[in-house]
């Protein structure tokens, strides 16, 4: 109880009694201890060597990586084109599966709490839980390298994030819209097109465009696995020390990753 | 033209929001419903349209029987019965027009509807409502961009272009106020008497109803207390509904009514 009455008959407050307190303290104690630990038994398994020569290592890497290798910019067009198709043509895959896993998942949408519902969650966990460089592999293995493989890829890893965040739109839409939509005789559907979509239309607009944004960078790594894009040059660069080359990619993702960071925010303030 | 037999409603929770109301509206009759918070007078209404299920009872609307109704006979009947709903219920990011139209939706297929080609007869009629309710050059704005007062105007339009014989009318002044609150009670008893609907207007300004209803239900914990017309509502009978207070400043006299008319 923080309202106390003291000896003298007046009542004070705390914001928490001496039990809270002990139990806050003896947290704060044991979280310490446990990061003191943790720091000794990280601190005997490295080799410290390595770490006090990082700079030096990292310098040369440097030295050798600048300047870029200009000329290497011929090779990289078709590569990052493919890489903006991959994460592209993904994100509109990803969406066309993500919108009806989205409505079977939503409490208020969900045809059956019971069946359909988990099916929809399981989805949503499944795709979101595996990387995409590892669905990439499966991939691979199953329809071969190439652009193809790291495209659906990325449409399989998207599926869960976008359904999951439209999903969560679908449920805190205004009921009563719904309501009086369906008090005017509309069927099943009319009520979805007319009471429910366009309450999350701002929602699905803002959702396609941040998962596209994330998109263009994690099909930058796809090549590295042989799955198609501007990670099969990185791939190769670094196997072959060729640090001027990485450094020109390096910089050509950052600027892809730069421009689709700034078409997604003009897109957004331009929906919302 | 209405006729509720015994409806009872019991909540999953085992709240009795109605308990075995009988109730029957002939054609053409504006009907207050008024009580305190939390006497089911939204659940009643609710219960007419079946967008809350009821328990047990009939509803009878015409001769049809509602609570037995399978999907798509509901539907049909919910034609017949327009909402008019507190805080407007618009669907906020559709225009006004696609609003009004929305009321046509259980006459007009689904692709139809999707691709917004409403029959022209249905357009024409939605112009005609936006005129009479003075919201004509408002018809392209989007129905977040108007006042309260606007919004349900576009709400009352919704409900009437569904051609309805009953209105189902819950709290529609709540959220306004109270010159406009006025206005949208006189629209809607204008409207019901223009075309000769009958209304069940659930109410909690006891003043407003009686000076534009017919007739007046006192609701109390799911039961009829009061059925009668509203200047038989005596501070007595509200002690009944609504419980001991004093009733005086309530009760409208006539001779303020008049007064004001002279203002």
């Amino acid at each position: 109880m923080p309202i106390v009455t003291h000896s003298d008959g007046r009542q004070g407050w705390q914001r928490r009694d001496t039990k809270a307190r002990m139990l806050r303290w003896f947290g704060w104690l044991i979280g310490v201890a446990a990061f003191v630990w943790c720091w000794n038994r990280i601190s005997e398994t490295t080799t410290w060597f390595f770490v006090w020569d990082a700079p030096r290592i990292a310098g040369d890497i440097l030295g050798r990586a600048t300047p870029p290798r200009w000329s290497y910019i011929d090779k990289l067009w078709w590569p990052i084109w493919d890489t903006l198709n991959i994460a592209t043509l993904g994100t509109i895959g990803a969406l066309i599966m993500a919108v009806p896993v989205a409505f079977m998942a939503a409490r208020n949408t969900t045809p059956s709490r019971l069946f359909v519902r988990p099916l929809a969650l399981l989805i949503i966990v499944a795709t979101r839980s595996i990387n995409s460089l590892i669905w990439a592999l499966l991939l691979i293995a199953i329809i071969g390298p190439g652009v193809f493989a790291g495209v659906v890829a990325i449409a399989i890893r998207s599926i869960g994030f976008c359904a999951k965040l439209l999903y969560e739109a679908i449920e805190e839409i205004d009921h009563t819209q719904v309501e009086a939509i369906t008090a005017t005789g509309a069927s099943r559907w009319q009520v979805m097109a007319y009471g429910i979509v366009p309450q999350v239309m701002p929602a699905f607009a803002g959702i396609s465009v941040f998962r596209w944004d994330i998109n263009i960078r994690e099909s930058t790594v796809l090549g590295l696995v042989g799955a198609g894009g501007i990670g099969l040059q990185l791939s190769a660069s670094l196997n072959t020390l060729a640090w001027p080359q990485v450094s020109l990619i390096l910089l050509v993702i950052l600027l892809a990753v730069g421009i689709s960071e700034w078409v997604s925010a003009k897109v957004r303030g331009a929906i919302i | 033209m209405l006729r509720l037999e015994k409806l009872t409603k019991t909540y999953r929770t085992g709240d009795m929001a109605l308990k075995a109301v009988d109730l029957e509206i002939p054609q053409g009759q504006v009907l207050a419903l008024i009580g305190p918070s939390g006497a089911g007078k939204s659940t009643l209404i609710r219960c007419i349209n079946r967008l809350v299920e009821p328990t047990s009872g009939k509803v009878w609307l015409g001769d049809v029987e509602l609570t037995h109704l399978g999907a798509a006979a509901l539907r049909r009947e919910r034609r017949r019965m327009g909402m008019i709903f507190q805080e407007y219920a618009l669907v906020e990011r559709l225009t006004v027009m696609e609003n009004v139209l929305s009321g046509r939706l259980g006459y007009v297929g689904f692709w139809r509807s999707f691709t917004r080609r409403f029959p022209q007869t249905d357009v024409d009629e939605a112009f005609r409502l936006l005129d009479r309710v003075g919201l004509l050059e408002m018809a392209d704005k989007r129905a977040d961009e108007l006042s309260g007062g606007q919004r349900q105007r576009v709400g009352i339009c919704r409900a009437l272009i569904q051609n309805p014989a009953l209105l189902l009318v819950d709290e529609p002044t709540a959220s306004l106020d109270p010159k406009t609150s006025r206005q949208i009670m006189r629209l809607i008893c204008e409207l019901c008497a223009e075309r000769g609907l009958a209304a069940i207007i659930n109410i909690h300004d006891v003043a407003l109803a009686q000076m534009f209803v017919q007739r007046v239900i006192g609701l109390r914990l799911g039961a009829v207390e009061f059925d009668g017309p509203p200047d038989a509502l005596s501070p007595d009978v509200l002690t009944t509904i609504y419980g001991e207070e004093d009733w005086q400043a309530t009760i409208r006299k006539v001779e303020d009514e008049e007064e004001e008319a002279l203002a």
